[in-house]
């Protein structure tokens, strides 16, 4: 029990670190803000003005959820880069000769990156309601929307988490963790309707997670989900499927994690 | 006096056996003890086994085999309790540069579980100490290598812990920051903390520290107070630097004949060094003999061993040469 309490309220210690930092080295922060409002930008003007959408909705509807789930994963990525920063300079030796839970510095870590992605996910709601994109659903359905892209994304920061510690560079971490999430998060209904994907990448697509993110957060903030949308079982139950990926990420990757903090402190 | 570091039989191997590439010994059974309220220095190359030590002991590196109990708990079955006894300050400075060096301290704190207004007073207290008021709501990332280093020594005391580990405390300091750190050290000292030292520096080990271990290739080769050490290697040096360098063959050959060990030359200060018997007696004929010679002198004396001839007479090395180079006596003719 004392081992809880102490892996939070290190974990906070440690995570109020991490927002200082953030703060103090804005660039950071400004990288993570202009991709997704670049995004929204050029797709919406690129190729929403090439994309067919029925009368009555518009593709900045339909885009701005995907463009969510992609921002925030890639927020996530943070975790990773972070911690292989930490490995890498002094004071994660500090940390480790500190009588903490060895899970804090991954729990203070984590929990930053989600309170970053907030930021994140305000600045991307703005912009989207400039470029014409609305909530059309009751405040609870839309708080719900919001409260699962973050969850997601937490989940993802241990999954990072564990990959950071493994490859303890940061610029390889980047370079990764880029090549990894950029096809995820585009084989997969964000950008674009999936049905005319050829079959095999259409599966994926359908069985992705990050379909099921964009999916939820379409139907609790009203959103079209263009062509009729898939009946495949994790886009008809996207926030469940949503959900059972977040807690299993977490359930596998957060003991991992915590292992590798712990095997690499003991080389 | 009970002892406050305890270790007995330390091994750690770095690399696995049939993976191609060969296993490193970095410790081979290291025992010390250490009495509270003294500071033992680990003395060596780079590569002998000094960081590894206080890695275990630390709580940071698991032994392949051995114990070792600090502040009496048990290291490798309690290491949460040991680090609530310790301070750690490592050869890197452990501090982050985005914060200030205020906010680094009441950081470390905070995760000594002091409370927020404690471990606030605790900081401000420290950086006083360790003259970095000035500096203390400025990031790190502006403060000089002294300074950093200032504040992960400050960092290692902010839990006021009875056995302090200093993992080269000095090492890329210039000369008056290294005045200033060794002056912290000994208030330190002076104040009963138990102090575990390693250090590359011979001065460092001879100033502070009350019991020395000279570790090289992983295993204690010597030990015990530096005048003991010092005894070790025999009596008094005479020491002569000649004014033109063709003349060190012939000085060499003339010293042999009166050293009882080996005569040391560095060509580059045209400076040779041989332990002998009867001191001064000794110089004396042997400046006459040179003047006989015409042989020009800018410099000539005696004096007692210095931990470096400890270290060369013990490793065949110098102290800033690294561990794996002991098969080539470089400068040492016997």
């Amino acid at each position: 029990m004392s081992a809880w309490r102490s892996a939070l309220g290190d974990g906070a210690t440690i995570a109020q670190r991490n927002l200082i930092k953030v703060r103090r080295v804005p660039d950071l922060l400004v990288g993570t803000l202009i991709s997704p409002i670049m995004f929204i930008l050029l797709f919406v003007y690129v190729f929403g003005s090439a994309i067919p959408v029925p009368a009555g909705t518009s593709y900045a509807e339909f885009l701005v959820p995907g463009i969510f789930a992609q921002t925030v994963i890639f927020g996530a990525t943070v975790t990773g880069s972070g911690l292989a920063d930490d490995m890498q300079k002094g004071i994660i030796d500090r940390f480790r000769s500190l009588p903490i839970a060895p899970s804090a510095v991954l729990v203070g870590r984590t929990t930053s990156d989600v309170l970053t992605n907030v930021l994140v996910v305000l600045i991307m709601v703005v912009t989207g309601l400039v470029v014409g994109w609305r909530i059309t659903t009751s405040p609870l359905e839309a708080l719900a929307g919001f409260a699962l892209l973050l969850l997601f994304a937490y989940a993802c920061s241990w999954v990072m988490a564990l990959v950071g510690l493994l490859v303890r560079s940061p610029e390889v971490f980047n370079n990764v963790s880029f090549i990894v999430i950029f096809p995820i998060t585009f084989i997969a209904n964000t950008f674009v309707p999936t049905q005319g994907f050829p079959t095999v990448l259409r599966v994926i697509a359908d069985w992705n997670p990050v379909s099921a993110v964009t999916q939820a957060s379409r139907d609790l903030f009203g959103n079209p989900s263009l062509a009729g949308g898939s009946d495949a079982w994790p886009l008809q139950h996207a926030a469940l499927y949503t959900l059972i990926w977040s807690v299993v990420l977490v359930a596998v990757f957060l003991p991992l994690a915590t292992r590798q903090f712990k095997r690499s402190a003991a080389r | 006096m009970a002892d406050a570091v305890r270790a007995r039989g330390l091994v750690k191997t770095y690399g696995r056996a049939g993976r191609g590439g060969g296993v490193t010994t970095a410790l081979d059974g290291v025992d010390l003890d250490v009495p509270e309220g003294t500071v033992l220095g680990l003395l060596g190359p780079n590569g002998a086994g000094k960081t590894t030590t206080v890695r275990i002991l630390t709580t940071l590196l698991v032994p392949d085999a051995g114990e070792a109990e600090v502040a009496g708990v048990d290291v490798l079955r309690d290491p949460q309790e040991v680090r609530r006894r310790i301070g750690v300050s490592g050869q890197y400075a452990a501090v982050d540069e985005y914060l200030t060096g205020f906010e680094n301290l009441r950081m470390v704190g905070k995760l000594y579980h002091q409370g927020s207004r404690r471990a606030s007073e605790r900081a401000r207290e420290l950086l006083e100490l360790f003259s970095l008021s000035d500096a203390a709501d400025r990031p790190v990332k502006g403060y000089s290598g002294g300074m950093r280093r200032r504040l992960d020594l400050a960092g290692a005391l902010v839990n006021d812990p009875p056995v302090l580990f200093l993992d080269e405390p000095t090492t890329g300091l210039d000369p008056r920051s290294r005045a200033d750190m060794w002056e912290l050290l000994q208030g330190m000292v002076r104040g009963g903390t138990t102090v575990v030292l390693t250090t590359q520096y011979l001065e460092e080990a001879d100033l502070l520290a009350d019991d020395i271990i000279v570790i090289d290739h992983g295993r204690a080769i010597a030990r015990g107070t530096s005048d003991q050490l010092k005894a070790q290697v025999g009596g008094e040096r005479v020491e002569l630097v000649v004014d033109d360098a063709t003349h060190l063959d012939e000085v060499r050959s003339l010293l042999a004949g009166v050293a009882v060990g080996a005569v040391e030359v560095e060509p580059h200060t045209r400076r040779l060094t041989a332990p002998v018997e009867g001191g001064a007696a000794v110089l004396v004929r042997l400046l006459a003999q040179l003047e006989e010679r015409g042989v020009h002198l800018s410099d000539a004396g005696t004096r007692r061993p210095t931990m470096d001839d400890v270290f060369l007479t013990l490793t065949g090395k110098r102290t800033d040469e690294p561990s794996g180079t002991s098969d080539q006596k470089s400068g040492v003719t016997a």
